[in-house]
This record gives structure tokens, C-alpha cells and sequence, in this order.
């Protein structure tokens, strides 16, 4: 049961909130100039992290607002915490260099 | 019977609370302060079971969490709870137990002829015989469920009550020995909140089991001060009675609390409060102070009643007052069986040797126990036992320098009890649960905390120390630490560390697997006693291939059964390296997962049972619906009328009745339960155009309009009516299972890809209750109800909403259908719910008003061809495969799915659509869910060309009516399709969706 903070509400239980997947995929601007491949891989495609994973978390049951996360997926440690629109802090790391 | 094992004095039992018990319908004594173990033991019970898949007898060899063999059922009735370790049942008055896997009987059990057929039984033996045919497997299956089952479940539902507790503390310390009483009261007195569980009644751990002395006095007495100094601290929880099941993320544990599991079931029907509670722990710092388990030695048949680890019995003698046997042969490669043995000796059994694989071994207490009389045989081993029912002789032959061969003249001894010591396993379970990475130490062979992502730390024998001041000592610096990092530091000097005599311990000889007097294959080392895994096993796995360790655990079962391979993890895993050639670590260790001991699943489901179970969802209406006899559907968690039978209806005839009413008069639906949804703000309109695939920029306000919402795949996700209550206002209604999935979806699209729409939502599901009048006579019953709307057909158009008042109650009156027929949904606050229903009901009733319930809406809207989002799609359906293409707008550049309405997979022409069926035979209705083929074999398997997705009995067509999706199935209008079914086959013509009034006349009456 992780503990995630959510940045309105402070830390909670997993089980308030829902997950929302891979963050910083941005719907393509104009999605009928995409080939099929294209617009699958904006669709379907997700890099599937081991380590330092950006993502996305909403309150569920709490303030309905979404957020990001970057979260180790190997250690579930929580790195950072970040409202929508704001930029990633690090470098995507998780801060320890590591590609 | 008498306690004739019971010792005249001594123990931590109540010799003056005598209890009696039943053991298998036989009454015994025992004390208050027993374990059911301790008391059979007493009593001079060795068969307590019989192993899994020989059958052979099994008496207790453990004294707790460990124990593979004295498995139970507790109780008869709702009462029972089968696979209980008897060593942690607390023995009350009255108590019932019996013996698992024993049929017919403990004495003559017929299992144990495969004792005689082992070598057809071996490891992967299921895999083996039973993968082919299938229909052997059936067969053997009845006969190996009833002779190879553990317990058995409860039949009745379970009388107690259970119930959840969420906490939070600074330091949790899992254990309370040693160690862990040092933690708690080093982070305690520090000023931390403390929670300290431990599974067992009392606190003390080991040192309950042993004859330490602190300070100079009885160890008993140093646990009683500092139970008594922890109770006085007001930041400090203890919870007795309580295992740590799991060690999750982020430092969340579960523990089980067993409240009254040791009182009688009556008493504890009357003992107020739940029977367990279940903690859910988020603790900042995590002391594990779980202790270790001591080690087998792993040598042919040691498997008879009366081999136990040399631990046990130190308990069973120290603890519980009993003599586990007469005269003793303890087996051991390391010091700590000496204590065992002194204890034993003292308490009057007679040890006939102490069987050392070392040569020479020189600790300090192997020269106290020779001090004390006892023989010690160096560098031998035990290479047999024999003894049916109970050891009754040991044979001890000396051990070659490699420890592969025991050869030379045999030494034959009798005796009715063996220890074993093989050296001690850190009980690092929970440590491991978490993602705790393990490290080895080879010298004593034991797996130790390592590394882990927690703020974590184990103390005590947990962490490898074997000395009790080393044990008190770790734990006072694990609760310091743990303390400190929560900013809580100790006033003045660290107390000293109570004075206790550690000895010093020579070093161990590690001979995993004893050698005997025959070839390995030919014998019984038994490694996991209650899955009845052999060494053999582990070198035939070798053989075959299942080297990694999980497959090894998977196709012999070590470590598969209660126990969780306490005892035989760590044994198994060595005997497995040196097939292999590897050291311990390279052929690693099986994660541990939770639970370390079961949990029930009473305490998981907590009060979230029966009526709790689910929140029910029930409209402003309900009562009435129930006083009208309707039979109720479950939507979601909404409980909406499915129909309402009249005495002597059957469910057709009464679904026939209120269909032919809604068409050929009035029938009136509680539609409350639709989702409904506010939308506000200036890029409203905006929204909507991006999350439906019509146009909706030219809505004007007070007209409806449907809309298909899709996934980004194209698929069909919702549909509904919007309508435009006022500049920047609109109402969108879902439907009933999907109304939080919609309000979600478009947050989600708002917050985080369209930030910069102004548009506000509220779910105002609750806010309205919904009544829906149709049928030729609704026009004129609304009429009759309001004096403020003009109800005619050319000023209430289709599509359109009025405000205004009825039945004297403002209202808000959508002209919109689900039944084809001129209709009304009538809005109004939720509080006046009932009172409109009745005004309508009380006016309706000269036209013949009849309610109906789901089931004929369903009937009523199948006939017009109209679609229930989640019946007739299922997530992989397009407008274009429903024939709903007009509601997709080609002008707007973009909305929500649209791009991949374009792909090459949705665009194929040979995708499911949806089509109707009407069957050659007018009275036979298919079911939902029937295969559609296009070609009839004689036997499956046939080519399915779809399915049936809605079908009923139409009344109003005097015939069945399906739809059903169908590949290709636009291009088969007027072709004939199959549906097979058990026995016969149904025909029916593929035809358009609408089967009733096609041209939509009805619906402005």
C-alpha cells in the first residue's frame, strides 16, 4: 500500500487514489495528419520503466484532482510530486545519474 | 487419561485452572497457559497427523509459528477453522480439536499404503500422471482431494465479528523478546509513539522458552519490569496475541490481532467486541525483532513422532512444564542444542547422547553439558531411526571428513525422542516482503537482513545475533536509531544494557543432507515434512532441470504448505547448491510473501460483510416500488424496479402486461438513477464538441441532444441525452452504471490536457429525482398536471426541455424517448420524488397508468433498435459497427476518437456489426450471449460469426425480437444464420434493428 502525497491533500493511502499511467504524453495536435503508426504509438505504446518513472495519480477519493508522480518502479520510492502543468523537477533520474 | 509427560513443578502454566479438551472425540486435561501442543504432549500424545502425500505418521515438531506437522481443526460447525498450528492454539475449556489428513483415522489410516508405492509418488508426480488425458485426471482427482486435503472449510456462515483498525505510530517493533522489548522501551522513553505486537500471549519471546537469567535474576522477571514500564508509557501501544502478516510499501504493515480466539466459542459470544482486528499500520520506522527459527537436520527418517527441534523441546520443558519424551538423542552441528540439552536433562529426561557431526567441538557449553554427565559422541551421525508410531532407536555410525559417508560400526541407541539442531534462520520474512534484498553469511549459513528501500532495521536473532546481550544491546541501538530519525532523542545517558552470562559458541559443521546406510534415492531425508519433499526430490528436480529455485519450490511443493517452508526453505536451497555444484547464494532464495502466518478471512473482510458489503443506492421512490411488489435489478449499486408482478404473474407476463400498457396507454419509469452530470463555463459548448462525435456549437438553449461519447480507440464508451439549460449551461446524462466513469473521463481530459477550457462539472445524480411518463396517453396526463407548460406538440417539440411547474412542484420536463412513443421525463428536486410519482400516479390512474421496471425498457427500446451501452457493446465496437455513422460528425477536425475511426483495423468491413434477428419460429427467444454461425456442423467446433447480444419476447409484435453482433453483418440483411445450442439449432434471418414502428410515427403521438 503506497503512501503518495498528494500535493493538495498531503499523504494518503493508494487505495484513495486511481492511476492514471505514463505521464508527459501529449495528445498530438492535429491526430488526422498522424499515419496509423503514429497515432498508435501516441495510443497504445508506453516505455514500461524499470527505475525513476513519471506518471500520473488522481485523488480519487479525495480532491478529484490529478497530478504527477515520479516514482521508482523497482522500489516504489517516491522521488517527486508535481501539480499538472508544472515542469518535472531533476532530470528524470530519480537523481542518481542512471539513464 | 492423566498428564503423565506433565512435570511435578516448573513452567509458565496454571496448575491450579485445570481445562478439559478433546483431542479426535477423546477428553484429556490440560492447564490454563498450555498450547493444545503442550497439553497433548502432556498427555502422551505423539500422532497428531499425517503427512501429505504418504501419509505417515507425524507427531509435533516445532513448539510455534514453525511447525510443518500438528495441523488441526479447530471447532465443529460455524465455529470451526481448519490448518491451525496446534503450537499457537491457547488451550481453553471445552475445546474441541481433530486431527487434518487423516482419514479415515490417526491409527489405521489407509494413506499410509503409499508410504509403500512412494517411489511411483515422485516429485512432479502430478505433472507426471495426470496431464493426459484429461479425463483420468478427474478420476484420480476424487480420490487424491479426499486422501491428500488439508482441513476443511466452514459451511456456515461465521457468528463473530471482526473489525479493522487503521494506525499510525513512530516506531512499530515487530517481536517482543529480547530485542524488541529493549526497541519499545528505548523509542518509548524517548518520547516516540510505539506500537509493539507480538504474536505469541506473552511478551518475552525466547526468553520465555529458556533458563537466561538478567541481571542476575530470572529473565521472566526483567520481561515482567519492562512490560510493566512499557504499559505506564501513554505513547506506547502493546498488542499481545498479534503477528505481523505482511510488510508492505512505504512502511505498511498488516497485523492480525486474535482478541478472543482463546476463549470458548460461547465465552466468546459473550466477551463484547470483535473476535480479531486487523491492524493496518503506516509506521515511520520499522523495528523487526522477529527472531529466528532453528534448523533441521535433514537425515533418513527423520520423520518418526519424537524427532523435534532441539528448541522445541527446550520449550516444551521450560514453558509448558512437560517432558516431550524419556530418554533423548540430540543431533546437532552446532552449541545451542547443549542448552536444550541441560534442559532436558535437568528436567529429568534421560539424554543418551549428544550425536555432534563436529569433531572435537569445544564450546562452553559442550564442556558444561559433559560436566554434567551427558555422553557426547563427536564427528558421528545419525544415519536411521526406527520406530512406527514413535522413534524407538536411533542407529549412529561415524561421519567421513567430507561428511558424505557414514561409515564404520554402528551404534544402536533406544530412546523415544531425537533433537536436532542444524543452526538457526533469522526469521526474515517480513524484511524479505517489502523488497528487503537478503545477504548470506556463510559460517552459520543464515540468510540476514540486508539492504532495503524501507526505513527498516531488524534487531535481536532477527539480524544473525545469536548471544542475548549481543540481542539486548542491537535492540536498544534499533530503537534509538529509530527514534532519532523520527527527531525523538534520548534526555541524559543510555541506560545501561542488562547484565546477562553469553557464552562463548564453538563454530558449526554443515552437513545438509546426513548420509545413511543406503543410496540417498532409496531413503526418507525429509526436507519439508508437511509437503513430504525428500532430498531424493531436490536431486531428481536437479536432474530434470528445475534448477532456478523457484522452479525447484513449484515442482517438488517445498515450501508450499502452511508452514511456508519455515523449517525446509533454507535445508532445501543447500541440498539443492550442492547437486548443482553452487554455493548457497548462487541458487538464491524464493521471495517470501505475506502472510507470515495465515490470516482469516473474517478479519480481512472485517465488516464489510452482508449488508455493508456494498453501499446500496436506492431513489426517493423506493419504498413505493417495494410496497407495489417490484422485484429489483442491480445497476451498479443503484436497486432499480425490474418489474412488477402481479399476483400470479409469471416474469413474462407480467414484462407482456407492462409493455402492451407503455404503447397502447401509459406506462411510467423511475429513471432517477441516470447519471447526471452539470457542465458550466464559458467552453462548455466546446467540451462537449471535443467529447461526443456530433456538433453541438448550435444547441440552442432548452433543446436536447444525443450524443455517442468513444474512447480514444473509437470504441463506444457511453451515450446519452445533453441538454442546454441556458448560456453555458449544460445537463449531460449518462447512463446509470457509467455515471462515475463519465465524470471522470472528462475531468481527466480537463485537468490534464485541456487546462485552459473554462468548464466546471458536478455529478448531480442524487440532486433529481427522474419520473418517465410514455405512451399515447402521456401527453394528456402531463397536461393535466401543469398549468405553465404548453404541452402541445408544436410548442414542447421532441428534443426539447421546459421549466415549469407540475403536480405544483417546479420541475424541470425533458421531451425526450427510450420507448419510441410520445414521452416525458419529468425532473424534479430528489425530496419531491415521491410526491410527483404519486401525483402521477394518482392522475394516470383513469388512463390505466402502469409502472414498469427495467426489463420492459429493455423490451421497449430493443424494439426501436436502440443500443444499452455495456449490452450491445463491449469495448470493441464502433458507431460505424452499431450503423450509427449519422451521429459521427465528418465537419468537426477533431474530437475524441475520431482518428482512430480511421485505422485499418476499424476500418475493415468485416468487423462485428450490429444487426437484428428474428428467429424462423416467432416464440422461440435465444439467449443473450448465444454463438451466431454461418454454417452448421454436426459438432463443435463451428466457425462463430458473433453473438446474441439482447433478446426478448415482444408482446407488442406478437413475436421474439434479437440483436446481435454479427461479422459483416450489414451485408447480411435477409440472410439466415444459426444458432446452436445445447441438443437443437436455432435459425433466424439477419434483419434491420428496428423492428417497430420504423418510421417513427409514434413518437409524436
Amino acid at each position: 500500500m503506497l503512501s503518495i502525497p498528494c500535493p493538495w491533500c498531503g499523504p494518503r493511502d493508494e487505495t484513495e487514489y486511481s492511476y492514471g499511467g505514463e505521464a508527459h504524453i501529449v495528445r498530438p495536435e492535429d491526430p488526422q495528419a498522424l499515419s496509423d503508426r503514429e497515432w498508435a504509438d501516441y495510443l497504445f505504446m508506453r516505455a514500461n520503466t524499470k527505475g525513476a518513472h513519471r506518471e500520473r495519480w488522481v485523488h480519487s477519493h479525495g480532491c478529484r484532482r490529478w497530478f504527477n508522480v515520479e516514482r521508482n518502479t523497482a522500489t516504489n520510492e517516491i522521488i517527486a510530486v508535481y501539480k499538472m502543468g508544472e515542469s518535472p523537477p531533476g532530470d528524470g533520474t530519480g537523481g542518481d545519474g542512471a539513464p | 487419561m492423566t498428564q503423565r509427560q506433565r512435570l511435578a513443578k516448573g513452567g509458565r502454566i496454571d496448575r491450579t485452572r485445570l481445562l478439559s479438551f478433546t483431542f479426535d472425540g477423546r477428553s484429556y486435561k490440560g492447564y490454563a497457559g498450555d498450547t493444545l501442543a503442550s497439553a497433548l504432549m502432556a498427555n502422551g500424545v505423539s500422532v497428531l497427523g499425517r503427512s501429505f502425500k504418504y501419509h505417515r505418521p507425524r507427531g509435533l515438531f516445532g513448539a510455534g509459528a514453525e511447525e510443518p506437522n500438528a495441523i488441526v481443526q479447530l471447532e465443529e460447525g460455524p465455529d470451526t477453522i481448519p490448518n491451525l498450528r496446534a503450537t499457537q492454539v491457547e488451550l481453553y475449556d471445552g475445546l474441541m480439536a481433530s486431527s487434518v489428513n487423516a482419514w479415515p483415522g490417526l491409527d489405521w489410516d489407509i494413506g499410509e499404503i503409499n508410504s509403500l508405492f512412494s517411489r511411483v509418488l515422485p516429485a512432479g508426480f502430478y505433472y507426471k500422471t495426470f496431464m493426459w488425458p484429461a479425463s483420468f485426471w478427474m478420476k484420480y482427482e476424487e480420490v487424491i482431494r479426499r486422501a491428500a486435503g488439508l482441513g476443511r472449510c466452514p459451511e456456515h456462515p461465521d457468528p463473530d465479528t471482526y473489525d479493522k483498525m487503521h494506525a499510525h505510530c513512530d516506531v512499530l517493533v515487530v517481536g517482543g523478546g529480547p530485542a524488541g522489548l529493549m526497541a519499545a522501551l528505548t523509542a518509548g522513553k524517548a518520547g516516540a509513539r510505539v506500537i509493539l505486537a507480538d504474536e505469541q500471549t506473552e511478551f518475552g519471546g525466547a526468553l520465555l522458552d529458556r533458563r537466561n537469567a538478567i541481571d542476575g535474576k530470572p529473565a521472566a522477571d526483567w520481561v515482567a519490569a519492562a512490560v510493566a514500564e512499557l504499559e505506564a508509557m501513554e505513547d506506547v501501544r502493546l498488542l499481545p496475541r498479534t503477528h505481523a502478516a505482511g510488510y508492505y510499501e512505504h512502511n505498511f504493515l498488516t497485523l492480525l490481532e486474535r482478541k478472543t480466539d482463546h476463549l470458548h466459542p460461547v465465552a466468546r459470544r459473550r466477551t463484547p467486541g470483535p473476535r480479531q482486528r486487523l491492524w493496518k499500520v503506516r509506521a515511520a520506522q520499522v523495528v523487526l525483532a522477529t527472531g529466528a527459527i532453528e534448523r533441521p537436520l535433514v537425515f533418513a527418517d527423520n520423520d518418526r513422532p519424537g524427532v523435534m527441534l532441539a528448541s522445541a523441546a527446550q520449550t516444551y520443558v521450560n514453558r509448558y512444564g512437560v517432558k516431550p519424551g524419556s530418554r533423548a538423542v540430540v543431533f546437532t552441528n552446532n552449541d545451542s542444542a547443549y542448552a536444550a540439552a541441560m534442559d532436558l536433562h535437568d528436567g529429568g529426561v534421560d539424554i543418551a547422547a549428544v550425536v555432534d557431526l563436529r569433531e572435537n567441538p569445544g564450546g562452553a557449553l559442550v564442556t558444561e553439558a559433559r560436566g554434567k554427565g551427558i555422553t557426547v559422541l563427536d564427528g558421528r551421525a545419525v544415519v536411521a531411526t526406527e520406530g512406527r508410531k514413535r522413534v524407538q532407536a536411533v542407529d549412529v555410525a561415524p561421519l567421513s571428513a567430507d561428511g558424505r559417508v557414514a561409515e564404520g560400526a554402528h551404534r544402536r541407541f533406544e530412546c523415544d525422542l531425537v533433537l536436532v539442531s542444524g543452526g538457526w534462520n533469522p526469521a526474515v520474512h517480513l524484511f524479505s516482503h517489502a523488497g528487503g534484498k537478503l545477504s548470506f553469511e556463510p559460517d552459520r549459513a543464515q540468510f540476514l537482513p540486508g539492504t532495503t528501500p524501507l526505513p527498516c532495521r531488524a534487531a535481536g536473532s532477527a539480524s544473525g545475533d545469536i548471544q542475548l546481550a549481543q540481542c539486548l544491546a542491537n535492540g536498544q541501538k534499533a530503537g534509538e536509531v529509530a527514534a532519532a530519525a523520527n527527531g525523538f532523542r534520548r534526555r541524559g545517558r543510555l541506560p545501561g544494557i542488562p547484565q546477562c552470562d553469553d557464552v562463548a559458541e564453538g563454530p558449526m559443521r554443515h552437513v545438509w543432507q546426513v548420509p545413511g546406510r543406503k543410496p540417498a534415492a532409496q531413503l526418507k531425508q525429509f526436507v519439508d515434512l508437511q509437503h513430504d519433499v525428500t532430498a531424493a526430490d531436490v536431486h531428481l528436480a536437479a536432474r530434470e532441470g528445475y534448477e532456478s529455485v523457484e522452479h525447484l519450490k513449484r515442482y517438488t511443493t517445498l515450501g508450499m504448505g502452511t508452514d511456508q517452508g519455515k523449517t525446509a526453505n533454507i535445508n532445501g536451497l543447500a541440498i539443492m547448491a550442492e547437486t548443482l555444484g553452487r554455493d548457497i547464494p548462487g541458487v538464491g532464495t524464493t521471495t517470501f510473501r505475506p502472510p507470515y502466518t495465515p490470516v482469516t478471512l473474517g478479519a480481512m473482510a472485517g465488516r464489510d460483510v452482508g449488508a455493508l458489503a456494498d453501499p446500496v443506492r436506492r431513489t426517493p421512490m423506493h419504498h413505493w416500488h417495494e410496497t407495489a411488489g417490484a422485484l429489483f435489478e442491480d445497476v451498479g449499486q443503484w436497486k432499480r424496479p425490474w418489474y412488477y408482478p402481479k399476483q400470479g404473474e409469471s416474469m413474462q407476463d407480467a414484462v407482456d402486461r407492462e409493455c402492451l400498457a407503455t404503447r397502447n396507454a401509459i406506462g411510467v419509469l423511475d429513471a432517477t438513477t441516470l447519471g447526471k452530470i452539470d457542465i458550466q463555463g464559458p467552453d462548455a459548448a466546446e467540451l462537449l464538441n471535443r467529447v461526443y462525435t456530433n456538433a453541438w456549437s448550435k444547441l440552442a438553449v432548452g433543446r436536447c441532444r444525443y450524443g455517442l461519447m468513444l474512447g480514444e480507440d473509437g470504441m463506444v464508451m457511453d451515450d446519452g441525452v445533453t441538454t442546454c439549460l441556458g448560456e453555458n449551461h449544460y445537463l449531460m446524462t449518462t447512463t446509470t452504471g457509467n455515471a462515475a466513469r463519465v465524470m471522470g473521463w472528462l475531468e481527466e481530459w480537463l485537468q490534464t490536457e485541456w487546462p485552459d477550457l473554462k468548464v466546471y462539472l458536478n455529478s448531480v445524480s442524487e440532486y433529481w429525482a427522474t419520473i418517465a411518463i410514455a405512451g399515447p396517453f402521456a401527453r394528456e396526463l402531463l397536461a393535466e398536471l401543469t398549468d405553465d407548460i404548453d404541452v402541445a406538440n408544436e410548442a414542447f417539440p421532441f428534443m426539447s426541455l421546459r421549466s415549469g411547474t407540475v403536480a405544483g412542484i417546479p420541475a424541470r420536463v425533458f421531451r425526450i424517448s427510450f420507448t419510441g412513443e410520445v414521452s416525458f421525463e419529468i425532473n424534479v428536486p430528489s425530496t419531491y420524488g415521491l410526491a410527483m410519482w404519486n401525483a402521477v400516479m394518482m392522475a394516470g390512474e383513469k388512463y390505466g397508468i402502469t409502472p414498469f421496471g427495467t426489463e420492459t425498457m429493455h423490451v421497449l427500446r430493443a424494439e426501436k433498435g436502440y443500443i444499452i451501452v455495456g449490452q450491445d457493446t463491449d469495448g470493441t465496437i464502433t458507431p460505424g459497427d452499431l450503423g450509427m455513422d449519422w451521429i459521427v460528425s465528418k465537419k468537426k477536425p477533431d474530437f475524441i476518437g475520431k482518428r482512430s475511426l480511421s485505422r485499418q483495423d476499424t476500418a475493415r468491413s468485416d468487423r462485428k456489426q450490429l444487426v437484428g434477428l428474428l428467429t424462423e419460429n416467432p416464440s422461440e427467444v435465444l439467449p443473450e450471449g448465444g454463438q451466431i454461425v454461418a454454417i452448421v456442423k454436426d459438432s463443435p467446433p463451428m466457425d462463430m460469426i458473433g453473438h446474441v447480444t439482447s433478446s426478448y419476447y415482444s408482446a407488442n409484435l406478437g413475436r421474439s425480437i434479437a440483436l446481435a453482433l454479427v461479422k459483416g453483418g450489414h451485408d447480411r440483411l435477409g440472410k439466415s444464420v444459426y444458432v446452436p445450442l445445447e441438443g437443437r439449432t436455432v435459425k433466424a434471418k439477419v434483419s434491420k434493428t428496428v423492428f417497430f414502428d420504423p418510421e417513427g410515427e409514434r413518437l409524436n403521438g
